[in-house]
């Protein structure tokens, strides 16, 4: 019934701004388009099979922590501590395949390569849970509370070999870990395993955003946390939910660089929080809370990946590609600032429409 | 028009202001009396607003021209017009919870020492000096943000005060403030007036227009629809200005007969943080059917007693019962899947989560009802929303936009959609008729008595004496925490209400032998 009314507006002002509005959306495609585009002309190779395959790796572990860190800053949080929680879990990786558990009675207990992975998760969301307690139930600003477990994670990923690396986590068949190498080495349809396991992650996490209760009530919590609690929101759950989500995604990319090193080292994943965060940030989340989507963040993920790799094969200086991606970031926030400020616009008009 | 006792001191000439795809104001011509009280009404979206920024600078007319003493006037900013002596006391509060009351007063006009020092004994001073005109007792040093909304606006109209204003604009400065409170502000008002200076004054509440106005502008879609000094100007003029021919009364009276005892508060006590009680001993029972005021000032504990209720405050004494059982576990969840639902006072902080859709909003607490398993059915969702915008006549051109691109009135709506989506047993009000213009007030009380009316129990909080008086089946009155008076429908006055409602506030509390007396 209103559809027509709306239609009273001048019609061409309307149809350039609905226009403007949906490039505006579009952007972050568009960007990857354009980048992939640049590169298969400015860098050789660019577009070979072999160079698909290894870039999409690279991007893969920067998506999983983007889309983790997705659902923590549209809850209104941030979560600074998945660089760490990586490098711990691979640690923890490494750990249970050299010496498996010892309860210092002469013999100890190992595992298969499924039971390692799930040890290795539970790790992940626990720290996770750590967060999510001290930002609900302490009341810790989640900046503060995940700088905190940041430290204390890395600090205990050292000290669990003393700061060296676990070589060689070749498995023993015995055990039934000798599999672990397969899922960073792995293909199943000519795809690498872990791409594999992005595309159900993220099938997941976008399912859970767009068609469940909790995907709503984490955006509600973002957009306003006391409207939300009155409205009959468990915040505090919420927020235990999307910190060990995100502690999970970190454990999976702990998992799957140990696995594709074949070794453990403890200082993996040092500033990987904030390549994930710029993903989320390219990809249309906002900082504040409430907006973003799970497809806008893997694709945000996509533009860095390929254009940090597009660079190293053009033979850009690493300075200068730090550069690049921070002049990137910066202007996909500022496109951001002008969509939002079209689509209220855009609203306004058509609700002005109604005569009011 | 122009009597040598209310020269003009600003006049707007063929005033035009266009939205993208709106146009707000159309061909306006407006003067503005000095010492006098110019009273601007109109439907929300009539362009009330839209004028008043004009004049303070928030917003540049688009055509036409404002005179000021005869030479035309451009305000690029509120900066530009403030120093031409115009404030403005916005209806939204433009005010810093995280600073304290004398800090918001002056801020951007500090008082310096050397230009850099703040001079904070003599802010302090100056604050203390301006709330005692108006009648406040609120310490300089508290902040804005542990302030109820009256006293922030308060705060607000004091600090307009501190610029000392030659034009002064209140955009429904009365909307959250109580009886006496409200008698207060008139009083300054006069006091100002008597000052020489000119005030533009702006209220949905009719009757308050016609006593503290000396001229009054209607405006209609923009337009103006009547000017003239306030002299002979009654309630059906000014309606019938305001909306046309066809006058909307407030909801018709359904005569029903109330259910069982369906609801009952025994002994509710909540400590507030001065170390007082925010709410002192209230029981109270509510039967199926029954529409139950609670009138009280600002400050008198009515909030918080929902607040408890719905949960949200958990350190109460005291316990509920619903239908004999006792509400055991507190937090609002629990209460609303026991069919409690509240409409909070304050819509923007309270009630909606701005950037979100209205689709979003609606069902934020409703949405077990569209899920199966964790299977959300966006289908069900969407004609469930269908429906109730069909149903409480929220005018909007699509559910998919930001809630905040709405009208207050229809924001309202879209809160009373959300709770009476979770199918509530009882509905508790704070406020419902806030800041909304007098035709959705009309439907949002016409709603209030047809749900009464298929047996829901309403607890329904407000200042405005008209309001409680013509659609309570029964009033509370609350006072400095306590209740301090019952009465039904049939026995209820005003002058009984007003009494009651000032009872907390003597000196000496008086024994409930007092309030037999009063009432």
């Amino acid at each position: 019934m209103t559809a027509q009314t709306a239609t009273a507006v001048p019609r061409r002002e309307m149809d350039s701004t609905s226009m403007l509005l949906v490039i505006l959306k579009a952007r972050t495609f568009i960007a990857l388009i354009l980048v992939f585009v640049f590169f298969a002309f400015a860098a050789p190779n660019f577009l070979s099979t072999a160079n698909m395959v290894i870039m999409s790796k690279h991007v893969a572990l920067n998506a999983f922590l983007a889309i983790g860190m997705t659902f923590v800053i549209v809850s209104g949080g941030i979560d600074l501590s998945v660089g760490s929680i990586v490098g711990l879990c691979g640690m923890v990786a490494g750990w249970l395949i050299l010496n498996g558990i010892d309860l210092g009675l002469g013999w100890s207990i190992q595992f298969n390569t499924i039971e390692i992975c799930l040890l290795v998760i539970v790790v992940g969301v626990a720290v996770g849970a750590i967060n999510g307690f001290l930002i609900t139930k302490l009341n810790v600003a989640p900046f503060i509370a995940t700088l905190g477990t940041l430290y204390v994670a890395r600090g205990a990923a050292m000290l669990s070999s003393d700061g060296r690396t676990f070589p060689n986590l070749n498995g023993s068949a015995e055990y039934g870990s000798d599999t672990f190498r397969m899922i960073g080495a792995g293909d199943f349809l000519g795809i690498p395993i872990s791409i594999w396991m992005l595309i159900v992650v993220g099938c997941v996490a976008a399912y859970i955003a767009k068609r469940t209760p909790l995907g709503r009530y984490i955006y509600a919590v973002g957009g306003n946390e006391k409207a939300a609690a009155l409205s009959g929101v468990k915040v505090n759950r919420v927020k235990y939910f999307v910190y060990m989500f995100s502690g999970f995604c970190a454990a999976l990319v702990g998992i799957i660089i140990a696995s594709q090193l074949v070794a453990a080292h403890p200082a993996t994943g040092d500033t990987f929080e904030l390549n994930a965060i710029a993903a989320a940030v390219l990809g249309g989340t906002s900082m504040s809370g409430g907006r973003g989507k799970i497809g806008g963040t893997i694709i945000g993920a996509f533009v860095i990946g390929v254009l940090s790799d597009g660079l190293v094969m053009m033979g850009v200086s690493a300075f200068w590609q730090t550069v690049i991606k921070g002049l990137v970031i910066i202007a996909a926030v500022v496109i951001d600032q002008a969509q939002q400020r079209v689509q209220s616009r855009v609203a306004l008009q058509a609700q002005a429409a109604l005569g009011k | 028009m122009a009597d040598a006792a209310h020269p003009i001191g600003l006049s707007i000439r063929n005033g035009l202001k266009v939205y993208p795809g709106t146009v707000a104001l159309k061909d306006v011509d407006f003067d503005l009396h000095m010492g006098a009280v110019n009273v601007l009404v109109g439907e929300n979206g009539a362009g009330k607003s839209t004028m008043m920024k004009v004049i303070a600078g928030v917003e540049q007319l688009t055509q036409g021209t404002i005179l000021m003493d005869g030479e035309e006037r451009v305000f690029r900013s509120t900066d530009e017009a403030a120093r031409h002596g115009i404030g403005i006391v916005f209806q939204e509060l433009n005010l810093f919870p995280n600073l304290s009351v004398s800090d918001n007063i002056f801020i951007a006009r500090e008082k310096t020492r050397a230009g850099v020092d703040i001079d904070m004994a003599a802010q302090r001073e100056e604050t203390r000096r301006l709330l005692r005109r108006l009648e406040h007792d609120i310490d300089p040093d508290t902040l804005v943000g542990d302030l109820k909304v009256g006293q922030q606006q308060i705060v607000e109209i004091a600090k307009s005060l501190a610029q000392d204003a030659r034009i002064l604009i209140l955009d429904e400065p009365t909307s959250a403030l109580s009886a006496s409170e409200v008698e207060i502000l008139f009083r300054v008002i006069a006091d100002l007036k008597a000052n020489g200076v000119g005030i533009v004054y702006i209220s949905h509440r009719l009757e308050e227009l016609i006593r503290v106005g000396d001229y009054i502008t209607v405006l209609r879609d923009g337009a103006i629809t009547g000017a003239r000094s306030m002299d002979g100007v009654d309630v059906p003029w000014i309606v019938r200005n305001m909306i046309g021919e066809a006058s909307k009364d407030f909801a018709k009276e359904v005569e029903h007969d109330y259910g069982d005892e369906i609801f009952r508060a025994e002994h509710i006590s909540l400590p507030n943080k001065s170390g007082g009680l925010a709410v002192d001993d209230v029981s109270f029972s509510l039967r199926e059917g029954e529409i139950l005021g609670v009138y009280g000032l600002m400050g008198a504990g009515r909030s918080e007693l929902l607040e408890c209720i719905i949960g949200q405050q958990r350190d109460y004494a005291g316990s509920f019962f619903m239908r004999g059982e006792h509400l055991a576990k507190r937090g609002v969840s629990d209460r609303i899947a026991r069919g409690l639902a509240l409409i909070p006072e304050d819509r923007k902080q309270d009630g909606l989560v701005q950037i979100l859709s209205i689709r979003e909003n609606m069902t934020l607490s409703s949405l077990g009802a569209f899920t199966r398993g964790i299977h959300m059915s966006l289908k069900r969702e969407a004609e469930t929303v269908a429906d109730f915008i069909r149903r409480m006549t929220i005018k909007i051109a699509s559910p998919e936009h930001e809630v905040s691109s709405l009208s207050g009135g229809n924001q309202q709506k879209v809160v009373i959609s959300k709770a009476l989506m979770t199918d509530p047993k009882i509905l508790l009000m704070d406020e419902p008729s806030r800041g909304i213009d007098i035709g959705a007030k009309a439907e949002v009380f016409r709603v209030m008595r047809k749900l009464a009316a298929d047996g829901l129990g309403i607890v329904f909080v407000t200042s405005d004496l008209e309001e409680v008086m013509s659609l309570s089946d029964r009033i509370l009155v609350m006072s400095n925490g306590r209740v301090t008076g019952e009465f039904s429908k049939d026995e209820a006055t005003e002058t009984a209400l007003v009494e009651a409602s000032a009872m907390g506030h003597a000196p000496d509390h008086a024994p409930s032998s007092a309030f037999k007396e009063a009432s």
